[in-house]
C-alpha cells in the first residue's frame, strides 16, 4: 500500500496542506514502514486543471490512498476512476495523518469537499473558417 | 467594408452606435453582435423571421477498448482535461479549448473528433432591413470564441454590404477575434480617467492587429479633456462626439435606438461613415 | 473568511464605482480587481505597488525558418488559424496548445514562454489590493484571474482580513466564471435599461449555475423608474435579495475625475449616504448567506 499525504513541507511533521491540486508536496508513503518520499508538486502554480494533474501525478507513482483537506469536482472524479481511496478534513501532521489512518479513525468520502473552481483558460476554441473570402 | 466597434471599457455605448449607425446608413447593413456573453443589439430592435443553429467546439471522443494507457494525451493536454486511470479515462469539457492534440498525440488513434455544443447564433432582419445575426454563449460556459467566430462566419460575403461588428469589452481574446479582419475599427470612450485608462489598451491591442483607428467620444462633457490630448499626441483622429444627454439615456433605458427619436443625428452618423470610408473603403 | 464578488453582465453599470465606495465603507477589506482585461479600480483607490510578480503562463509557437521545409503540416493541425500560408505564426492568434510542434516532421518549431502580464501586490488607504494588467494581445485573462484570487487571499491570510471585496469582469465567459466560482456571494450591479435588465438574466442564471448565493442592487434606478420597479419585482420572483437603489448622478464621474471613492470625494451626496446604507444591508446579507 502506498499513502500519499499534501503537505506544505517535504517532512512527516511537516502540516497538511489542505490544497489538493495546489498543494506544496506530496509525501509518499508506505504505512508499514514509515518510509517515505516527498516531492514537490508539480502543478502546485497551475492556474486551471490542478486537481486532475494532481490526481494524474498520484495516481502514475502508485498511490492507493489519499490524505488531504479538501477535493474539488474534478480531482475527485478523477481519483476514483484512478481507483484511489480519498480523505479529507485531516490536519495536524504528515506523521499523525498516517497515524490516524493506520488506527483507522478516518472515514473515506463518497462526493467532492470543495466547491468547483474553474480556474479557465481563455481558449480561443477552435478556428474553422480560414478568415473571410469576400469577393472584389 | 468591415467596420468593427470596440471599446477597452464595457458600457462607453458600442451597442448604442453599432445600433443607431446601422439605422441611418443608406444601403445593405448587416449588423453582427459579437458580444455573446451579453448580446444587446437585438433587445434594441425588433427581429423577424430568426434562424438558429448551434454552435460546437471540438471535444475529443476517447474510446477506451483502443487505449493502450500511452497517456501521451494526459502529457500533451495543455490544460489537463484528460486524466487516465486504472478504472477509467476521464474527460473533462470545460477545460477544453479544441486544440485537437491528443487526437494527433495517440498512438492507437483511440481519439477521435467529437463535439460539444456551446451556444447557438441567431439570425433574422430586424428594423429598417437591417439583417441582424448575434450569437448567444450557454450559460456557465466559458468558451466564447467559437461562438463569436460562428458569428463571423455569417458575414455577408458580398461587399456591397456595410457590416458593423459590435464587439465585447476588454481587450483579450474576445475582442481580438470580434475585430480581427475588420477594414476600420471604432473605439468607443468616454471622457473619464477609466475611459482614457482602457482606451488606451484598446489602441495597443488594436494597433497589433495593424487595423486603423478612430474614436468615438460618448457622453462628452462629463469628465475631463485627457481622452482629447491623448488623441492628439496619438494622432487619432476624433470621429464623433455625443453630448452627455439624460434624454439619450432615457431612451437607451426604454430600449429605444436615440436616432429613432432624434432624426436629426442621422445625417452625422452618415458623415462618420463617409469619413471611414472615403479613407479606408473599398 | 468571506469573497464578495461584484459583477454586472453588461459594462458600465457602476461596478468599479461601487467596489470602491464598498472598499472604503468596509472595515478592513483585502481588496483585488479582477477585471484584468481592463482594471480601474486601481484609479480610484491609488496602490501603491509593494511586489510585483510577471504572469508567465501561455507559450506561443516560433518557427525556425532554417529548419522549415514548407511541407504545411503546422498550418492543417492549426485549429486556431495562428499559421499563415507563408508559415509564420501570428502571435496574437496563437493559443500555445502545441499541436504545430508535434505535427512538424522537421523539428522546425519551438514553444517559447511569453510574458502575458503583471500580478501586483499592493496596499491602499483601504486595505491591501491585489490587482494585475495583461498584456494587449495577451489571452488566457481567467487564468490571471484565478492567480489574482489566489494572491488575494494569500494577502488576507497575511493581513489577517476577514473579508475579500472582489471587482468583477464584465460577461458571463472565462473571465467571469472564474472571478465567481468558490466565492461566498455575489453582488450584481445593474441599471433599469433593457439592455442591462437581459444582461442581468443571464448573470443571475450563472450564479443559479454554480449554486451561489446572489445579491442586486439597481444603479441609475431614477433613469426609468418603471423598469426599476420590474428588476425588484423580477428578483423578489426568484428570491434574490436587492440590497439598494441608487440615482443616476453625474457627480459619479466627477468623483472618477478626482479619482477618489464617491463616499469620501462627496460624503454628504445622496448616493454616498444611500451607499452607506447598502453596506449595511451588504453585510448583513453575507451573514444571512453563511447561515444558510
Amino acid at each position: 500500500m502506498k499513502i500519499c499525504v499534501t503537505a506544505q513541507g517535504p517532512t512527516l511533521e511537516a502540516p497538511i496542506d489542505p490544497r489538493f491540486g495546489r498543494c506544496a508536496n506530496f509525501i509518499f508513503i508506505d504505512p508499514d514502514t514509515m518510509k517515505f518520499e516527498a516531492i514537490p508538486n508539480p502543478g502546485s502554480m497551475a492556474s486551471g486543471g490542478a486537481g486532475i494533474q494532481a490526481s494524474q501525478f498520484i495516481v502514475d507513482r502508485g498511490a492507493n490512498v489519499v490524505l488531504t483537506g479538501h477535493v474539488g469536482p474534478n480531482a475527485y472524479n478523477a481519483l476514483n476512476a484512478g481507483g484511489v481511496t480519498v480523505y479529507v478534513g485531516i490536519s495536524g501532521s504528515v506523521s499523525d495523518a498516517v497515524n490516524q489512518f493506520k488506527a483507522g479513525s478516518l472515514q473515506s468520502v463518497s462526493s467532492p469537499t470543495a466547491p468547483a473552481h474553474m480556474g479557465m483558460g481563455g481558449g480561443r476554441g477552435r478556428g474553422r473558417g480560414q478568415g473571410r473570402g469576400r469577393g472584389s | 467594408m468591415i467596420i468593427s466597434i470596440a471599446s477597452g471599457k464595457g458600457g462607453t455605448g458600442k451597442t448604442s452606435l453599432a445600433v443607431n449607425l446601422a439605422l441611418s446608413l443608406p444601403g445593405q447593413i448587416q449588423l453582427l453582435d459579437c458580444d455573446v456573453d451579453e448580446p444587446n443589439v437585438h433587445t434594441l430592435l425588433s427581429m423577424k423571421n430568426e434562424q438558429v443553429k448551434p454552435v460546437y467546439t471540438l471535444v475529443p471522443e476517447i474510446d477506451e477498448q483502443k487505449c493502450n494507457q500511452s497517456k501521451n494525451c494526459v502529457n500533451f493536454c495543455p490544460n489537463h482535461a484528460i486524466f487516465v486511470g486504472k478504472k477509467g479515462i476521464n474527460f473533462f469539457p470545460e477545460l477544453c479549448y479544441g486544440c485537437g492534440g491528443c487526437i494527433l498525440s495517440c498512438p492507437n488513434q483511440a481519439i477521435k473528433e467529437g463535439k460539444r455544443q456551446l451556444g447557438v447564433t441567431h439570425r433574422g432582419v430586424a428594423n429598417h432591413g437591417v439583417e441582424v445575426v448575434y450569437g448567444n454563449l450557454n450559460i456557465g460556459e466559458p468558451l466564447a470564441v467559437p461562438v463569436i467566430k460562428a458569428v463571423k462566419e455569417q458575414a455577408s460575403p458580398n461587399n456591397e454590404v456595410t457590416v458593423i461588428i459590435d464587439c465585447p469589452p476588454g481587450v483579450s481574446c474576445p475582442m481580438v477575434e470580434s475585430v480581427h479582419g475588420s477594414d476600420y475599427c471604432v473605439l468607443v470612450t468616454e471622457p473619464t480617467p477609466f475611459g482614457l485608462h482602457d482606451l488606451q489598451l484598446a489602441v495597443d491591442t488594436i494597433r497589433q492587429l495593424k487595423i486603423p483607428i478612430g474614436v468615438v467620444v460618448n457622453r462628452s462633457g462629463i469628465g475631463d479633456r485627457q481622452v482629447y490630448s491623448y488623441c492628439k499626441s496619438e494622432q487619432i483622429p476624433i470621429l464623433l462626439e455625443i453630448p452627455h444627454s439624460r434624454k439619450i439615456a432615457e431612451l437607451f433605458a426604454e430600449g429605444i435606438p436615440f436616432v429613432t427619436k432624434m432624426p436629426e443625428w442621422k445625417s452625422q452618423f452618415e458623415t462618420l461613415f463617409q469619413m471611414i470610408q472615403e479613407r479606408y473603403g473599398r | 473568511m468571506k469573497e464578495l464578488v461584484i459583477v454586472s453582465g453588461k459594462g458600465g453599470t457602476g461596478k468599479t464605482t461601487i467596489t470602491a465606495a464598498l472598499a472604503a465603507l468596509a472595515p478592513n477589506p483585502l481588496i483585488a480587481d479582477c477585471d484584468v482585461d481592463a482594471p480601474n479600480l486601481h484609479l480610484l483607490l491609488g496602490p501603491e505597488i509593494q511586489s510585483t510578480e510577471e504572469f508567465i503562463e501561455a507559450k506561443v509557437a516560433v518557427i525556425n525558418p532554417e529548419l522549415c521545409t514548407g511541407c504545411g503540416a503546422c498550418e492543417v493541425a492549426c485549429k486556431f488559424d495562428a499559421i499563415s500560408p507563408s508559415f509564420q505564426v501570428d502571435p496574437i492568434m496563437c493559443e500555445g496548445c502545441g499541436v504545430c510542434f508535434i505535427s512538424c516532421p522537421a523539428d522546425a518549431i519551438e514553444m517559447h514562454e511569453r510574458l502575458s502580464g503583471y500580478i501586483y501586490a499592493s496596499e491602499t488607504n483601504y486595505g491591501p489590493m491585489a490587482h494585475a494588467l495583461l498584456l494587449a494581445g495577451e489571452s488566457n485573462s481567467g487564468k490571471l484571474v484565478t492567480r489574482v484570487r489566489e494572491l488575494a487571499s494569500n494577502l488576507a491570510k497575511k493581513h489577517g482580513r476577514k473579508l475579500i471585496l472582489i471587482d468583477g469582469p464584465p460577461g458571463i465567459a472565462c473571465a467571469a466564471i472564474s472571478a465567481i466560482t468558490g466565492a461566498s456571494a455575489g453582488l450584481v450591479v445593474t441599471e433599469p435599461t433593457v439592455p442591462a435588465i437581459h444582461d442581468l438574466q443571464r448573470v443571475l442564471e450563472l450564479f443559479q449555475h454554480f449554486n451561489m448565493p446572489v445579491m442586486v442592487l439597481t444603479n441609475k434606478a431614477d433613469l426609468n423608474i418603471q423598469k426599476a420597479q420590474e428588476i425588484e419585482e423580477y428578483c423578489h420572483q426568484k428570491g434574490i435579495p436587492v440590497v439598494g437603489e441608487l440615482n443616476y448622478d453625474p457627480i459619479m464621474y466627477k468623483a472618477v475625475v478626482a479619482g477618489r471613492p464617491i463616499v469620501e470625494y462627496a460624503p454628504s451626496n445622496m448616493l454616498s449616504k444611500g451607499l452607506k446604507a447598502i453596506w449595511k444591508k451588504v453585510e448583513q446579507q453575507l451573514d444571512a448567506f453563511q447561515e444558510a
